[in-house]
């Protein structure tokens, strides 16, 4: 008897598809679009269209410039599991510039970006890590003797588009933390009128990098942005929303303490500062590490890395969120809140049930 | 972290030391592996010459050194085809414009060959092993359980929502996964890549003092001195001594870095009370030269009692050999009599790429015993992974000063930290980076690179990957450019160093 597996897929070992000039495994190759087609949040059945649009393609050209940054995106890259790193830059895309594990330095290393920049003009992806400092004629960062500033506007400006990895070259992350010393800035501020696309975090994840490149080359557009030129497959939706601890949440059940029996049951971080509530990402669905784990999952609330200087609105880290709107039984939780608040001072950082069936410590911990 | 735990008096449980020192430990077996093959290896290795590789060969030669699986004719031709087809594809990506064919490469074609299936296996094994890392800190890069008193991660043999023992089994199988790699393919590759390059045991040498703070905790101790890896200070490569490390002796230089101090830039501060005052003097963009008698870096010119000191592996494993580590020891000896050399070639490119290499493969040794460590904890019902009798700052001192040791991947890091009215007054990093990229001081003495790149010979000024080996030999986090002057002072050419 013949039980359907994964290896069903398996069209024997000469099955092979050609990428461009490359041959990788059929299953493997199929394995990768049905990755994407969920990451993308489209039906199973995309995965052929995914499949027979990159079939067709030479693969893109790609450069990877880093500003203010601390190439925590790029090792965000190595980890790519959906496809793994060596499957991208060997058969879907060509990284032909990328400062910290391109094989040429100095000169040559030059040569790779602008080979790419007068000759691919206008239909090369460009990907930004790092924040460009726009204060004092921008020599807080120089590469080579020029700003980052001049770099990007000629690199970005002759993109077919730029992605912007990571919350520093979306907003200016927290290089752009107040007092922003260096006048740090996002790259869709620094060099108007390009178009892009930003995929914050800190780091960014590496999947939805893919996700990215592997909709522009199968529907020939990007991904439809929010207001924040954040794709919507990623961003589109609370941590709150997709979180794996939201019943608990629900429920009134609480972590008080770190180490304490709530903590140790997976019970909502919500009273220890956790800014799911208010953090668009998806990193609760996507996951991190081939969705080993992700911050809720380890224990320590969201911190809204993905948000729009989250480094100035999302704080204190540990501080629990004001009031945050509900529906369905929360509704039903919110006006219990309310109905306490009149009751206590100012009516802030109210929830509710989990107040009503478990008393809270006087102070808010982690301090304000 | 430790920093404001040394402020406030915070000891942590002894299992937010062992989460702590398990997810370094990995990060420094996956960290120096990455760095190997990936930032460092095509400095040494020839990926086109590896089209001209005999496959049978290439197996020989692999099974000659290791018993590593991967090493059948067929799987080296399998690489072989896979980097035909991508040459002869046209689009070289990052392998485009490197300095192929340059005589500077010594290795035969079947080394190239091998090391480059291995440069493609490293890639895949490293998003695995730091599974381990991710399962304890949610996530990597950019660890997020770590908290002042403890970490967030819970333990609980009876939870689905903490560690347990299925976390443990998982943490045993990455650990094994980790150590076989570095045993049978990092050691050999590096032992094999090294006997071709032994001229690189006489470059490359720098300042010759050698500082490391200690890493991996055997007690709770804020700072404790009781490291696996132990604390010490070598001077003038002299491993008969080891000198003790006090962090009041640690100051930092503005001399020649883009900032002021409020007493004038002639005179070195301690952190505590450290100055992070902007100050540019250098030409406008775009330029061409900076001019070094001036001011000339963004880093700050880090000294240990007024001496310029290397941090690192090498640095690390120093300390330990001088201090009697018999582990290190006996790894460092076998490297040692295996190449043939003596303990002085440690003090140079070859011996910085080496040692980083030998404390690898001992950290990947030590995984096991950590997760024991956990495991011992939880069968005892010791669950404890945070103090929080000063989580809340009402609890804290109005005044309050810590600093903090740890060793990262690339070296030294020491944290210092003020605290007044609950909230930080002044904080200051002095990170690897700025000890070993560390621009001159105002005695004008020069930090690791500058000086351990002086008498570097250079075959071809415009390809100048000899610069490049030893530069990268410290694990650079930052690009830097190095201008190669002929004796006259012209400028032969540039490169930019990342």
């Amino acid at each position: 008897m013949k039980f359907l597996s994964d290896d069903s897929l398996d069209e024997g070992p000469e099955s092979m598809v050609a990428i461009g000039d490359k041959k990788v495994s059929r299953r493997d190759f199929m394995k990768f679009c049905t990755a994407m087609a969920a990451v993308l949040a489209l039906p199973e059945t995309f995965a052929g269209t995914i499949a027979e649009a990159i079939e067709k393609k030479q693969r893109p050209y790609v450069v990877w410039l880093e500003f203010q940054d601390c190439a925590g995106d790029s090792e965000s890259m190595l980890r790519a599991s959906k496809p793994t790193i060596s499957q991208i830059v060997l058969d879907v895309i060509s990284l032909d510039y990328h400062e910290t594990i391109m094989a040429p330095s100095g000169k040559q290393a030059e040569k790779s970006l602008m080979d790419v920049v007068k000759n691919q003009k206008g239909k090369y992806i460009a990907i930004v890590e790092g924040a460009i400092p726009l204060k004092d004629g921008g020599v807080y960062c120089c590469i080579g003797g020029r700003t980052a500033l001049d770099i990007a506007k000629e690199v970005c400006g002759n993109a077919a588009f730029t992605i912007n990895v990571g919350s520093c070259s979306c907003w200016g992350g927290i290089a752009s933390a107040n007092p922003n010393p260096t006048g740090a800035v996002g790259v869709g501020e620094a060099v108007p009128g390009i178009t892009y696309v930003n995929l914050p975090g800190c780091p960014m994840n590496v999947e939805n990098v893919t996700a990215t490149i592997v909709h522009y080359l199968t529907f020939g557009n990007l991904p439809v942005l929010d207001s924040r030129h954040r794709p919507y497959f990623a961003h589109g939706k609370t941590v709150h929303e997709n979180c794996e601890r939201r019943a608990h949440y629900d429920a009134g059940q609480f972590v008080r303490q770190w180490g304490d029996e709530g903590h140790r049951q997976g019970w909502c971080l919500y009273e220890m500062g956790c800014k799911g509530p208010v953090a668009h990402f998806n990193c609760p669905s996507v996951r991190w590490n081939g969705a080993t784990s992700w911050p809720v999952q380890g224990g320590h609330g969201c911190i809204a890395c993905a948000s729009d200087h989250n480094w100035d609105v999302a704080y204190p880290f540990y501080g629990r969120l004001p009031k945050v709107p509900g529906f369905g039984i929360e509704s039903t939780a919110d006006k219990i809140g309310a109905g306490l608040a009149a009751a206590t001072a100012a009516g802030l950082l109210v929830h509710g049930i989990g107040r009503a069936i478990s008393p809270k410590k006087d102070k808010e911990e982690g301090g304000e | 972290m430790r920093a404001v735990e040394d402020a406030l008096g915070i000891t942590i449980p002894d299992n937010a030391r062992i989460i702590r020192n398990l997810i370094s430990g990995i990060q420094y077996v996956q960290d120096h592996v990455i760095h190997f093959y990936h930032l460092h290896a095509l400095d040494w290795v020839d990926i086109i010459s590896a089209l001209k590789a005999d496959p049978a060969k290439t197996s020989a030669l692999a099974q000659s050194i290791s018993d590593w699986h991967n090493s059948s004719t067929s799987y080296f031709k399998g690489v072989q085809d896979k980097l035909k087809a991508f040459v002869e594809g046209g689009q070289l990506g990052l392998f485009a414009n490197g300095y192929w064919g340059h005589a500077a490469y010594k290795l035969p074609a079947e080394a190239n060959l091998m090391a480059v299936a291995h440069y493609l296996e490293a890639l895949d094994w490293q998003r695995e092993v730091i599974k381990m890392q991710a399962l304890l800190g949610a996530k990597n890069p950019h660890a997020q359980t770590y908290l002042a008193g403890g970490m967030s991660i819970p333990i609980d043999p009876n939870s689905q929502n903490a560690l347990n023992a299925g976390s443990i089994a998982f943490m045993k199988k990455v650990a094994g996964e980790a150590h076989a790699f570095v045993e049978k393919v990092y050691i050999p590759d590096l032992l094999a890549v090294a006997s071709f390059y032994k001229d690189w045991a006489g470059h490359g040498s720098g300042v010759g003092n050698y500082l490391s703070y200690g890493q991996f905790p055997n007690d709770n101790e804020s700072n404790t001195a009781n490291t696996w890896l132990p604390r010490g200070i070598i001077l003038n490569r002299d491993l008969s001594r080891v000198h003790p490390v006090d962090h009041s002796k640690v100051t930092e230089y503005v001399t020649h870095s883009w900032y002021e101090y409020s007493d004038g830039d002639e005179k070195a501060r301690h952190p505590w009370e450290g100055e992070t005052k902007y100050k540019y003097t250098g030409p406008k963009p775009p330029y061409e030269y900076l001019n070094t008698d001036e001011k000339y870096s963004w880093l700050k010119a880090p000294r240990y009692d007024d001496k310029a000191m290397e941090v690192g592996p090498l640095s690390r494993m120093l300390v330990a050999y001088a201090s009697g580590h018999k582990r290190v020891q006996e790894v460092v000896n076998h490297v040692l009599k295996t190449l043939g050399v003596g303990p002085a070639a440690l003090f140079s490119t070859l011996g910085r790429v080496g040692a980083r290499g030998i404390e690898t493969l001992v950290t990947a040794e030590m995984l096991p015993v950590w997760i024991d460590q956990l495991a011992e904890n939880m069968k005892k019902g010791d669950l404890k992974i945070h103090n929080g009798e000063k989580w809340d700052p009402s609890t804290w001192p109005k005044e309050a000063q810590g600093y903090g040791f740890y060793e990262a991947p690339r070296g030294s890091l020491g944290h210092w930290v003020k605290i007044k009215d609950g909230k930080i007054e002044n904080y200051q990093c002095v990170v690897p980076g700025t000890w070993n990229g560390s621009p001159r001081d105002a005695k004008n003495q020069r930090g690791p690179y500058e000086e351990a790149l002086i008498g570097t010979p250079v075959a071809n000024a415009e390809q100048p990957v000899e610069i490049l080996r030893t530069v990268h030999s410290f694990d650079p986090c930052m690009a830097c450019a190095v201008h190669v002057l002929d004796p006259e002072g012209n400028e032969v050419t540039r490169i930019r160093v990342k």
